[in-house]
């Protein structure tokens, strides 16, 4: 709670820093403000789970703190990573405010406890996230992607908003332990509706993750953004979207699993099948990373599925968005900085040679597509891993085959960037440096795919079995 | 102790190679390979002295809450293998010697990753552990062969990578499904006891499709028909060394994997679905055999004849009987010397005559007789003569398949037959007759390291040909220790 108040109160200064005028040190400020915030929210770890705020709109328990540790610090990470992106940039404090705010509303969506507070974050978290995507004015790529992104995003939150008035209706309350109580009571005789509105969340929560079908938004608007708001999207709101997800289905809606499971599970092998075939075809780098954020969606939504309300799925979504993060910040980072260095060029050509160019970025990004491809002992196998291990237990055995194809359909399109670099032929200039900040953020950002990797128990361990 | 010397030794010197990027990698990695050597025939001894030696076991935790420990011991499941990828691991770097690498250290660096992630294959107690090496000694080859590789090589690891990938996948699920079954006082385990233990109390469908899950990962390894199609593509482009690495011990990861981590887990899955497998192996005997006697280019040749050999050995571990593991691991070790000799013999051409084609040479006894006694010895190695360590292996391996079906062991001893056929013929080819590749060219003496490397292994050849007890010996108790563990209740 301590930290969400420190990244509000931040957002609300960054935004009197035009006025001040201290510009030049609101980047140090807001990483300061950001690693308190991160402290303070270790600190709540063991204080007693069931303090609620607002009357109960708002409770940090131990899930919402671990996964607002993996925001917070993906947060942090993003920042180091995009100081130059904010020196460059006329409205620099604008932008600082909105990110700001996406964390506000990401952080929000990790700790609901009740409808009305999952819309608030969903809302605090998207408004900013569309001027952000179209925040390159003259270019129209992007300014494609900001409409686009609104007027999804928008659709999706009519779904979302019309599935509460609808779960409003049937059980009488926005309260999501009390929804879960009057489910389990009243099991029987729940009006058809009622089941309405939960497809319709379910509806909403997958145009947000852009799990397929409702993924149509995800190639072009990650394509048309600048890289880094991209690099955002991909982490802090796609980790902030499952922790909502996984609070939604795991106590909202556990007691009717059976009326959403099946629908889900086609989610899921839609997102699988098409995302990774689509990833395969792209030559523009952000469209298949795009497409391979559709397939880790999926893989994420599995954990959902197997619907054991236990630790094990708790561990393994965490583990899983931290691995997932961590990979994405680095496979941006040098995806920004390689593209920098080739005229803006975003196709896997503008890999050729990074090998000879610069070792220690090639080597980032190896272990960066590695993790996302789930070869041992990075952090993403072990990802695969624990997903594999909570499905393999339920009757959507199906489901593993294909997601065994998957993963190996995904190895093609993370190597073809590895051959890239270490193989084909580069042209123009011999070597690049690449500026101290983006290299900190890079290079931590591996060592902790390969940290985790290494000793998962770090991460997965966080709740007791 | 010495587990982790053998495992941790090469992993550092792989480090310091890296990082040092020394210019004296050479022998760096040629110091550490014979290290390991040495270490192996020190764990021999100690395997000898006290086969239940601590010096020989290690057990630390590692993931406390999945079960899973950092387990690793020699038995005399993996003893050979360990000895095996430790005696020909200098010869491959010393073969290595004649080339001149662009960034050396990173290639002898991999190549000691490689031996590392091998060795903790071999000797790996615990399945997640197992896997996790399994995987790992995939990366360091697959930047070998894309980085040193020849033409077309991103097109072709790439085939390669992905294939062993989606095998190995599917091996993740089968251990995985036979984990969550284990149950040690209410907690599963990675323990390769429990999961033997765990996978004996499935049903017999159960079984079966774990069979083929973890079956899959073998025979794309191994590999066997109808998942070879990525073999001779990437034995002929990657660098000597590579294919001396994927043919001499990286298949054998293949079929030490079926023995250690199959037959004793689903012993009726074995019996329900081996014969279907067999029956696949037997296929690709005929048919890669068949393939390499119309081959010209000698490095392919080489490369579907191991496809017969691997065909060969995982029949008789399928056979799931005695002999048909202690001929198998014979086999092996047999195997292991004479196709490392035999891609030596590929390369040593290609260096002194420009060309690997077989119809384009010819009468190179004529410039180098001792080079011809040698290739020739390595042939005969390959055709199971007797005398040779082939032949021991050969021939006990067929009497376990025999001993499981007539017709079987019919269609497998082709493999004999046919081997003759290709591997007679070429070498008659290459060394006899007229002198064919560019007329007044001289060949040339050999190379002194390629010279030790080829007499080392002839004299492996006919020494363990000759007297093969005490390899044999091992072999057998090592099959003994198997059959126990799949007929345990």
């Amino acid at each position: 709670m301590k930290g969400l108040l420190v990244i509000s109160g931040l957002g609300i200064i960054a935004m009197l820093a035009e006025i001040f005028k201290f510009k030049k040190v609101l980047l140090p400020l807001v990483l300061i403000g950001i690693a308190l915030a991160y402290t303070l929210n270790v600190f709540e770890w063991n204080t007693p789970c069931d303090i609620s705020y607002f009357s109960n709109m708002i409770a940090f328990d131990k899930v919402a703190i671990a996964f607002s540790g993996i925001i917070i610090i993906t947060a942090f990470f993003w920042f180091i990573l995009s100081h130059n992106y904010f020196e460059e940039d006329s409205n620099l404090v604008d932008h600082f405010t909105l990110v700001l705010f996406v964390i506000v509303g990401a952080l929000m969506l990790t700790a609901f406890k009740n409808m009305t507070t999952l819309f608030l974050g969903i809302e605090i978290m998207s408004i900013p996230l569309y001027v952000l995507a179209s925040s390159k004015k003259k270019d129209i790529k992007s300014n494609e992607a900001g409409f686009k992104y609104l007027i999804m995003g928008s659709f999706a939150s009519g779904f979302l908003l019309f599935g509460i008035a609808l779960i409003y209706g049937a059980t009488g309350t926005f309260d999501i332990n009390l929804i879960s109580e009057y489910t389990s009571q009243n099991a029987a005789n729940m009006p058809m509706f009622f089941y309405v509105g939960v497809i319709m969340i379910l509806v909403a929560m997958s145009f947000k993750v852009s799990a397929a079908p409702f993924h149509f938004w995800a190639p072009d608007v990650y394509h048309g953004s600048p890289t880094l708001i991209t690099a955002l999207m991909s982490t802090v709101v796609k980790t902030a979207a499952f922790a909502a997800i996984l609070r939604l289905f795991m106590i909202a809606f556990s007691g009717i699993s059976e009326s959403w499971t099946l629908i889900l599970a086609v989610i899921i092998a839609l997102s699988l099948v098409i995302a990774n075939f689509s990833a395969a075809m792209q030559s523009n780098v952000k469209r298949m990373l795009a497409f391979s954020s559709i397939s880790h969606a999926a893989f994420m939504l599995m954990v959902v599925l197997a619907n054991v309300r236990s630790n094990l799925s708790l561990n393994a979504v965490i583990y899983y968005s931290l691995a997932y993060s961590l990979a994405s910040i680095v496979a941006f980072g040098v995806l920004h900085v390689a593209a920098k260095n080739a005229n803006g060029n975003e196709n896997t050509d503008a890999f050729n040679g990074l090998a000879k160019k610069n070792p220690m970025l090639a080597f980032c990004m190896t272990i960066a597509m590695l993790s996302l491809g789930g070869i041992p002992i990075t952090a993403g196998f072990f990802a695969k891993y624990f997903v594999f291990t909570a499905l393999i237990g339920t009757s959507f055995k199906w489901l593993l085959v294909l997601a065994i194809l998957a993963s190996a359909i995904g190895i093609y399109y993370y190597l073809k960037i590895v051959i890239a670099m270490f193989y084909q032929k580069h042209d123009g200039e011999k070597t690049f440096e690449l500026d101290k900040p983006q290299a900190i953020a890079i290079v931590l950002s591996t060592l902790a795919i390969l940290v985790i990797g290494v000793l998962p128990g770090l991460i997965a361990n966080m709740f007791k079995m | 102790m010495l587990t982790l010397l053998l495992l941790g030794i090469p992993f550092l010197s792989a480090l310091v190679l890296f990082f040092g990027k020394s210019q004296s990698a050479k022998s760096i990695a040629l110091t550490t390979t014979l290290l390991g050597f040495i270490l192996s025939l020190a764990a021999l001894f100690v395997f000898k002295t006290n086969p239940n030696s601590d010096l020989l076991k290690i057990n630390l935790p590692w993931i406390d809450s999945l079960g899973v420990r950092f387990d690793l011991s020699i038995t005399a499941v993996g003893i050979l293998l360990v000895l095996l990828s430790n005696f020909l691991l200098p010869l491959i770097v010393l073969s290595a010697f004649k080339n001149e690498y662009k960034r050396a250290y990173n290639f002898f660096a991999l190549i000691l990753l490689m031996q590392s992630a091998m060795l903790g294959v071999f000797m790996a107690n615990d399945g997640f552990l197992f896997y996790v090496f399994w995987e790992l000694a995939l990366i360091p080859i697959y930047f070998i062969c894309l980085l040193w590789g020849g033409e077309d090589r991103g097109r072709i690891t790439f085939k390669f990578f992905v294939y062993t990938l989606l095998g190995s996948l599917f091996m993740l699920i089968g251990l995985i499904y036979i984990y969550n079954h284990t149950n040690v006082n209410g907690l599963k385990s990675w323990n390769v006891n429990d999961m033997y233990a765990a996978g004996k109390l499935l049903t017999v469908k159960q079984q079966s499709i774990v069979f083929w899950f973890i079956f899959l990962a073998f025979a794309v390894k191994m590999p066997v028909f109808p998942f070879h199609t990525w073999q001779p593509n990437t034995y002929v482009n990657a660098p000597t060394q590579g294919t001396m690495l994927l043919s001499g011990i990286m298949l054998k990861m293949g079929t030490f994997g079926a023995i250690k981590w199959l037959l004793p887990m689903v012993p009726m899955g074995v019996a329900h679905s081996g014969g279907t497998a067999i029956t696949l192996s037997i296929i690709g005997i005929v048919y890669a055999s068949c393939i390499a006697i119309v081959q010209t280019d000698y490095k392919r040749l080489i490369a579907y004849s191991s496809i017969a050999h691997v065909g060969f050995m995982s029949a008789g571990i399928l056979a799931a009987n005695q002999q048909g593991i202690q001929g198998a691991y014979m086999q092996m070790l047999a195997h292991g010397c004479s196709v490392v000799g035999l891609f030596l013999v590929a390369d040593i051409l290609f260096r002194h005559t420009g060309t690997r084609d077989i119809t384009k040479l010819g009468g190179i006894r004529n410039m180098n007789g001792n080079f011809a006694v040698l290739f020739l010895i390595i042939t005969f190695d390959a055709v199971a003569l007797p005398f040779t360590n082939s032949f021991v292996g050969e021939f006990i391996t067929f009497s376990g398949v025999f001993k499981y079906s007539l017709v079987a062991s019919a269609f497998a001893g082709l493999t004999i037959i046919l081997s003759a056929v290709y591997m007679l013929r070429s070498y008659q080819k290459i060394m006899l007759g007229e002198i064919k590749q560019n007329a007044g060219v001289e060949f040339g003496p050999l190379a002194s390291s390629d010279k030790t490397i080829l007499i080392v292994i002839c004299i492996a050849i006919i020494a363990f040909g000759v007297y093969p007890k005490p390899l044999n010996d091992i072999a057998e108790e090592g099959a003994k220790q198997i059959i126990t563990l799949i007929k345990q209740p």
